[in-house]
């Protein structure tokens, strides 16, 4: 402590019981340092775009090998998970739903709502893949 | 703990507690933090299921797509949205878990610098392909 005061700190991960409101609390901060590597492909999609067919042609080649196909299933994934999270922090910041049983269940349509969503992105993928 | 010394002791005089705390600037970070989740909302789904619809694309198709004036507004807009948002979320990971004054600050700049840069390259690339031939 900065001032040599020993404060009361509240308690850490270390004595509570594994409940899930926990784990996706904290899927939520993971999630989010997921969309970090995101962004940095978004950033050299973005850059391999303006660069020209050559260098665009090796990214995109990169993105269809399968780590790269791992790597857009991950960040499609943190991007859903994240984005159905962030609006059920909405809806707590509006002071709704804040009851246990209500963030338990909201809980379960948010993680419902992440892999729907991430599972509908990449039907429309694929299926757009046939398609060629 | 309860006695009336102890508590008087985790007071702290607001000379020490001025700068050190949120102090003023907690509901900025937090209200920014907010206002840039909602514009993300549509934002990113727009940009997943385009990215979907764009599944395997050559370059001539992706060129075009970004030249044209609402997609590339709106590439310019997640961009410049998203690094704000990263930076915000980032910034308080940092707070988190870096407790020294010294290695918090350099790491907080570093990131700070990295993603302004990384988000130039972005608009720059986005600005090149929609206004270059």
């Amino acid at each position: 402590m900065a001032n040599g005061i020993r404060r009361p700190i509240s308690p850490f991960l270390s004595v509570y019981k594994l409940q899930e409101t926990m784990i996706m609390s904290g899927l939520h901060r993971i999630t989010g340092m997921g969309l970090i590597v995101g962004l940095l492909l978004f950033t050299w999609w973005l850059v391999a775009a303006a660069a020209g067919p050559a260098y665009f042609a090796v990214v995109q080649g990169f993105l269809g090998f399968w780590l790269g196909k791992l790597m857009l299933f991950g960040w499609t994934f943190c991007l859903f998970y994240h984005f159905s999270n962030g609006i059920r922090h909405m809806v707590w910041d509006c002071g709704r739903s804040l009851e246990k049983e209500s963030i338990v269940s909201s809980g379960w349509v948010m993680a419902g709502s992440a892999v729907a969503l991430t599972l509908l992105a990449w039907v429309v993928g694929l299926l757009v893949l046939a398609a060629k | 703990m309860t006695s009336q010394s102890a508590q008087k002791s985790l007071r702290d005089p607001i000379g020490i507690a001025r700068g050190l705390g949120a102090a003023g600037h907690g509901f900025e970070h937090w209200w920014a933090q907010r206002l840039s989740s909602i514009a993300l909302v549509p934002l990113s789904l727009w940009f997943a299921f385009s990215m979907a619809t764009m599944a395997g694309a050559d370059y001539a198709t992706v060129k075009t797509w970004l030249a044209s004036p609402l997609n590339a507004a709106l590439a310019l807009l997640l961009t410049v949205i998203m690094y704000h948002h990263v930076i915000l979320g980032v910034e308080v990971i940092m707070e988190d878990y870096i407790h020294t004054k010294s290695a918090k600050l350099i790491s907080m700049i570093t990131m700070k610098f990295a993603f302004i840069v990384m988000a130039a390259v972005c608009v720059v690339s986005i600005l090149k392909v929609a206004l270059g031939g």
